[in-house]
């Protein structure tokens, strides 16, 4: 065989260098150079007037929260369907292929679905009025019920985005050999222990992906949350639309696309610092 | 301590049965192997004894009591994985623990036990390492040690050696024994090297076809054979089966004349290699010999008897060379007699 020039793989990898450079990187630094000129030259100027904006704590306490209840609930749903797809041999396919359907909507059609179910004649208030639960049409996602427009975003978004959790922890779980689970059975281990000592922590890789890129989606959260509520229950990345269209501040939309990418990147560093595997404890 | 009863347990995969209706008696304190080619259902039947694998029908008692339907957990017992199945997330120390710390043992019996299963394993200095950092034999004497730290009454053993190299696996092979021995714990052990269950075990159950061939002491199952199967499984060189035509109460085979337990019909002689020695030519059973391996000790020689292969264990003076005929003859009583068609040793011979 013939020896390859040292180059060749540089050489390969060049197109998606250039490619994310031209894509990526590019418009990340115009993004940032964006929200830090003004007409005076450099300053945060524009980080001060999206901070000072009455919708900006809102935002950024929504998104958290969103964030921080959407997220964890997404986790621990996936680790039970999935725990629930190891246990069954026969149609496992198709019961995946069909929890995975959300994954290949569209998040604005999934918020679209969401709202024609909840709007005040959509399909469950028909439903419930038609049980005799409710006497006439019910708003569930205005201002005045925040709590079901919560409630009723969560539940979009849960119902759109837990599947691409699921396929990484399916895929995690059957990288797990399964001896391990029968040793800690043979030496006593209950259902639970076996679950918190020997899957959880040999999960951990698998884990730290669906956490990072789940995280780092959810705070870029905006379709759903638009379509259920609009400015109802303003989240960043909602703002910065705002500030981009309706209020054609650019700069002040990038401030906020910049904050939303320091808070992605905070948050992987923590996911990548906390759920680390050393060397040593790898398989 | 305890012995395992497995009582007319039968498994089958669908249309597939993987063990025909088979019981076994482990008595305490004795360790048994279950010796077989793969696929005669011995995993199998050690995994349902684990409670890993559902019976299809029969029951399994650890101690006289009936764990049939009871998980893993609650069976009490210990088991060695084929691939070791140490956790590579814990210290050697925490996988030591492991089945302590499940049992909710208090600190001080803890560390005792580790310390002391660590040391029958001679892993003392590895405690503090993870898995990763140990070599295949080291993980392997860390499972034993997880296994022996529960100080369980019954140990089962899946093919624990199979994924050393060969020296290793003499030197753990007799580890193993001393160890095993001196805690006095029973043991069931899935092997499918006949050296190991020659070695180790008190009795060999050989496997064939989801069934026990054979259970006996591991020279019984060498000498006697109950079937055709386990002669050829049991040894090396397999045993050399001879079909030979009956006539009046015996055998004739060259000048060799053998008393026989058929009057007449088709009969096999069964013989291990090392059992034919030289005779003078003239007499005994002509071997054409194709074949010699020097091996130091003596010399495996291949050929044919009576228009069949045969292989003879050839420790003579004299160097033998292919292409030359040896004159040889058995030794009085170690001659097995077996049916020509069910390949069953018959009755009262031997």
């Amino acid at each position: 065989m013939q020896a390859r020039p040292a180059y060749l793989p540089y050489l390969l990898l060049a197109p998606s260098v250039l490619f994310l450079a031209a894509l990526f990187l590019y418009p990340l630094a115009e993004t940032i150079l964006l929200s830090v000129r003004t007409a005076e030259g450099f300053s945060f100027d524009n980080y001060r007037r999206m901070a000072g904006d009455l919708n900006f704590a809102s935002a950024l306490g929504n998104t958290f929260l969103l964030v921080g209840v959407v997220v964890p609930l997404q986790i621990a749903l996936a680790l039970g369907l999935a725990q629930m797809l190891t246990k069954i041999t026969r149609g496992r396919e198709i019961v995946l292929w069909v929890w995975t359907i959300p994954m290949g909507v569209s998040d604005l059609a999934a918020g679209l679905v969401w709202l024609a179910l909840l709007t005040d004649r959509g399909y469950v208030n028909s439903a419930l009025f038609a049980l005799g639960l409710i006497d006439g049409p019910t708003g569930w996602l205005s201002y005045e019920t925040p709590v079901t427009l919560f409630v009723a975003i969560v539940l979009a978004e849960v119902w759109r985005a837990t599947a691409i959790v699921l396929v990484i922890l399916v895929a995690g779980f059957g990288l797990i050999p399964k001896e391990y689970g029968e040793a800690a059975e043979i030496f006593g281990a209950t259902p639970w222990q076996r679950f918190t000592r020997v899957t959880l922590p040999l999960l951990k890789p698998s884990l730290q992906t669906a956490l990072i890129l789940r995280t780092v989606l959810a705070f870029e959260v905006f379709a759903v949350v638009f379509a259920l509520g609009g400015r109802n229950f303003p989240v960043l990345v909602s703002e910065a639309y705002v500030w981009q269209f309706e209020n054609q501040s650019y700069a002040v939309a990038a401030a906020y696309a910049v904050v939303v990418m320091a808070i992605s990147l905070a948050a992987t560093a923590i996911y990548l610092r906390v759920l680390r595997v050393k060397p040593e404890a790898r398989l | 301590m305890a012995g395992i009863a497995i009582e007319n347990v039968r498994k089958s995969f669908g249309s597939m049965t993987a063990l025909k209706e088979l019981s076994l008696n482990v008595e305490d304190g004795e360790f048994v192997a279950l010796l077989g080619p793969s696929g005669c259902g011995k995993t199998t039947l050690l995994r349902i004894v684990a409670g890993l694998e559902t019976r299809t029908s029969g029951r399994i008692l650890v101690g006289g009591r009936d764990v049939s339907d009871l998980p893993p957990r609650e069976r009490k017992l210990a088991m060695v994985f084929q691939n070791y199945a140490v956790f590579p997330h814990m210290t050697v120390y925490e996988n030591i623990a492991f089945g302590l710390r499940m049992a909710k043992a208090d600190r001080t019996k803890v560390e005792r036990q580790v310390q002391r299963a660590a040391g029958l394993m001679h892993i003392e200095h590895l405690l503090g390492r993870h898995p990763g950092q140990l070599s295949g034999g080291q993980r392997q004497r860390v499972a034993v040690a997880r296994a022996l730290a529960v100080e369980p009454s019954v140990l089962l053993m899946d093919e624990p050696l199979s994924n050393l190299d060969a020296l290793l696996r003499m030197e753990m092979r007799a580890e193993l024994k001393a160890v095993l021995r001196e805690a006095g714990t029973t043991t069931l052990y899935v092997t499918h090297d006949q050296t190991e269950a020659m070695g180790l075990a008190d009795r060999i159950a050989v496997m064939h076809g989801g069934r026990i061939e054979q259970l006996a002491p591991p020279m019984a199952v060498y000498r006697t054979p109950a079937t055709v199967f386990v002669g050829s499984f049991v040894g090396a060189p397999p045993m050399n089966f001879l079909r030979c035509q009956a006539a009046d109460g015996a055998v004739a085979i060259g000048a060799l004349k053998l008393a026989c337990p058929r009057n007449s019909g088709e009969i096999v002689m069964g013989v291990r290699a090392e059992d034919l020695l030289p005779a003078t030519a003239g007499t005994g059973l002509p071997f054409e010999v194709r074949v010699v391996e020097p091996l130091g000790s003596h010399a495996l020689l291949t050929g044919t008897a009576h228009r069949q292969q045969i292989r003879v264990v050839y420790a003579g003076e004299r160097d033998v060379s292919a292409g030359e005929t040896l004159h040889l003859a058995p030794i009085a009583g170690r001659i097995c007699w077996m049916d020509a068609a069910d390949g069953r040793a018959i009755e009262g011979t031997t």
